[in-house]
């Protein structure tokens, strides 16, 4: 099987764990991702902010690679993935608007948990695993922009999605249930108003532990990033040692399906989920 | 004698936003189940029900200048679960947009930010981190919160110090120049 891949800014930054992780699963279970020739930025939570225009010209750039190479598009970032279903909604309802090149939508878009939750590739996925993750509990956080708006994602159940849930529990992971799976995590403020943060993000850590986590597991680079970097100073304001590991789903995945250096992943983690691995006798 | 604060309804601003946002807005009979579901209504100045009226009465001047439309993050809740399929968050995209032309923003910080994240899109065609928190931190002057999460990114290997650039730059730049006002 092989698609295109958009991995937007964020993997080929601060969330390089994220886009490694991604191609050691796919590796496992032969999918093969061609990078989108020349991607651009798709405009993510800044563009709309400004101006409605550039928010679909820049994502429709990218749609326009993909219609020509032809091949389904996963995203991993839900932020890129919002803004290319939008510019793949407004270039189908009226391409003239946006480019002289016809368009008809030949290159659908999906997003990581979707996709690898999708029947032959979990199927697939359950008959690879090496190193089951047993004993591990964890909470699936899906937050925001992969889900809502349903009118642009197409999320099959926006304020209950249970593909990750799924995805986790076919790799022998405990998944403990709880309301907080698409809240928002503010990510999208943590330079500007840390005290927003602050509380949204602590408000999760609560209920993750609440409900009986010892890690939390997402598939967006934004609620990665701020879940994982801020986790310190919550804890110093609100007293509570989380110790929550934040991980990509697909860092998980990979290390069932018995990637074999996922140690250069957990350096890059601020909260460090050794200890945890190293307490379930799976390191 | 009791004072009254008399509101003269002003139709203007309501088509100003309903044709930037394209959204039904006097549909809305409120039933705050945007207000209800926002996770950022602690911060806010103004509840997202309300700003559906006032958009209505024509308050303009408050709503541009509010604190609620830059804290709102787009998280979509309310746009999701909205029983007149308003596009409440969109909203709040076209009462950003006409606040920074109006020149009274609430929130400077938060619209320094995303001038920066977007100034990085417009030289490079993707986002050059550490060039992005640099350029907004030099325009806010707020050069030295993050120091110790910003360190500990460095030694993670998690700041790259050259930006990716594109061949197709110079489209992307273009795209800047075909709007109606411009980003810097």
């Amino acid at each position: 099987m092989k698609v295109s891949y958009y991995p937007g800014c964020s993997l080929h930054g601060m969330a390089v764990e994220y886009d490694e992780s991604i191609r050691s699963v796919c590796n496992a279970i032969d999918v093969d991702l061609v990078e989108l020739a020349d991607w651009n930025c798709c405009g993510a939570s800044s563009a709309h902010f400004i101006d409605d225009e550039l928010a679909v010209r820049l994502p429709a750039r990218n749609m326009l690679i993909a219609e020509r190479e032809g091949r389904e598009l996963l995203v991993p970032c839900p932020g890129c993935f919002q803004g290319l279903k939008h510019a793949d909604k407004e270039l189908k309802k009226a391409p003239s608007r946006w480019t002289d090149e016809s368009y008809e939508g030949r290159a659908p878009v999906s997003h990581v948990s979707e996709f690898f939750h999708r029947r032959e590739l979990l199927e697939k996925i359950i008959q690879e695993v090496t190193k089951p993750l047993t004993g591990v509990a964890a909470v699936a956080y899906h937050g925001c922009a992969s889900q809502r708006p349903p009118k642009l994602t197409d999320a099959e159940s926006p304020e209950n999605p249970i593909t990750m849930e799924e995805l986790l529990r076919a790799i022998g992971i405990e998944v403990r249930p709880w309301s907080y799976k698409t809240d928002c995590c503010g990510a999208s403020l943590t330079l500007t108003r840390l005290d927003i943060i602050h509380k949204l993000s602590g408000d999760l850590f609560d209920a993750a532990v609440e409900a009986g986590a010892e890690c939390m597991v997402t598939d967006c680079p934004m609620c990665q990033s701020n879940l994982d970097t801020r986790q310190t100073e919550i804890e110093a304001l609100r007293g509570t040692p989380y110790g929550l590991p934040v991980f990509y789903i697909t860092e998980l995945l990979a290390m069932a399906l018995g990637e074999e250096k996922p140690d250069r992943w957990w350096k890059k983690h601020f909260v460090d989920p050794v200890p945890l691995f190293r307490n379930k006798d799976l390191m | 004698m009791q004072s009254t604060n008399v509101i003269s309804p002003d139709s203007a601003f309501l088509a100003a936003v309903a044709s930037r946002s394209d959204q039904p807005i006097s549909l809305c009979y409120q039933c705050r189940k945007c207000t209800n579901g926002c996770p950022l209504t602690f911060a806010m100045d103004i509840m997202p029900n309300q700003v559906m009226r006032m958009i209505e009465l024509g308050m303009r001047d408050e709503l541009l200048r509010s604190k609620t439309i830059w804290v709102c993050a787009s998280c979509q809740t309310c746009s999701t679960r909205c029983p007149n399929d308003i596009d409440i968050a969109h909203l709040m995209d076209s009462l950003r947009q006409l606040s920074r032309e109006s020149g009274n923003v609430a929130e400077p910080k938060i619209l320094k930010f995303h001038e920066a994240f977007l100034a990085s899109i417009r030289c490079h065609g993707r986002t050059f981190e550490l060039g992005m928190v640099a350029r907004y931190k030099l325009s806010t002057l707020d050069l030295f919160s993050d120091l110790a999460v910003s360190l500990e990114m460095f030694k993670r290997g998690k700041i790259g110090f050259l930006p990716d650039r594109i061949k197709g730059r110079r489209v992307v730049r273009r795209m800047f120049g075909k709007r109606r006002r411009g980003t810097r």
